[in-house]
């Protein structure tokens, strides 16, 4: 089975540059999509490099113009968007609405729901692959996927926000590579057999 | 009754979603409410009446990514 041509086909929205987008986007690179839509307002901190897909040269830089930059150097065939906008409430679906699967890579809880309200009710023939409970480290058996309607849950339930306990990278990319392993997933009909 | 989260609850005539998660003790505040398959936007979480027989779903989301 060659799941590379389905998958050169496919256009994915990731709503956040972060810990979470910023490793989904580079491990759906690296798998061959076609499109990558990437909104994010946000530069590239010295402190974000404890667990965001960047480097120390990057720093300053729009994160959706150094995520460019990561994905081209691994994958030029890549068709990269990056929207350097600040998701508004009420208007968070705008730059979806022509992807195949929409990512919530987000980092505070309220703009989660924002943007999982919106995409399923605006969009619910999309499906949205959401995080939640992220925060701190170890736990990995209790992360599950918990799907209702169009929406993708990666949760721990007993998980932490990042209020109360520190992200950490390990962690962070076990919930971005369960997303970006859910995506190929839903793009290619199912789990390889 | 109404089920909620897979519960079977007590159905209470007139009570808003506010007043659901209030008296289920779900205190977190960021939530996504389906109320048979529809989504309630947070906006309306204080005038949507829960209806009897209603299959409620309440996913809570914390922040960090």
């Amino acid at each position: 089975m060659d799941q590379r041509p389905a998958l050169e086909k496919a256009s994915v929205g990731i709503a956040g540059a972060g810990g979470l987008g910023s490793h989904v986007a580079i491990a759906l690179a690296r798998s061959g999509i076609g499109r990558l839509v990437v909104v994010d307002f946000d530069v590239v901190e010295a402190r974000n490099l404890e667990r965001q897909c960047y480097n120390l040269r990057q720093v300053g830089m729009p994160k959706v113009e150094a995520l460019a930059e990561n994905v081209a150097a691994i994958a030029p065939r890549v068709r990269f968007v990056g929207i350097d906008e600040v998701l508004e409430p009420g208007r968070m679906t705008a730059h979806f609405r022509d992807v195949d699967v929409i990512v919530e890579a987000l980092d505070e809880a309220r703009s989660k729901v924002r943007l999982i309200e919106e995409v399923m009710i605006e969009l619910p023939d999309t499906p949205i692959v959401a995080a939640s409970g992220v925060g701190g480290w170890g736990g990995s058996e209790r992360i599950s996927t918990h799907r209702v309607g169009n929406l993708y849950l990666v949760e721990d339930q007993e998980g932490r926000s990042c209020a109360e306990v520190p992200l950490t990278a390990p962690r962070v990319g076990l919930f971005a590579h369960w997303q970006a392993n859910l995506v190929l997933e839903i793009l290619l009909g199912g789990e390889c057999k | 009754m109404i089920r909620v989260n897979g519960r079977q609850v007590e159905h209470i005539d007139g009570e808003t979603v506010t007043g659901l998660l209030t008296r289920m003790s779900y205190v977190f505040p960021l939530v996504i409410v389906r109320i048979d398959g529809a989504v309630i936007p947070f906006e309306m979480f204080s005038d949507a009446k829960v209806p009897d027989g209603a299959n409620v779903e309440v996913l809570h989301l914390t922040s960090g990514g």
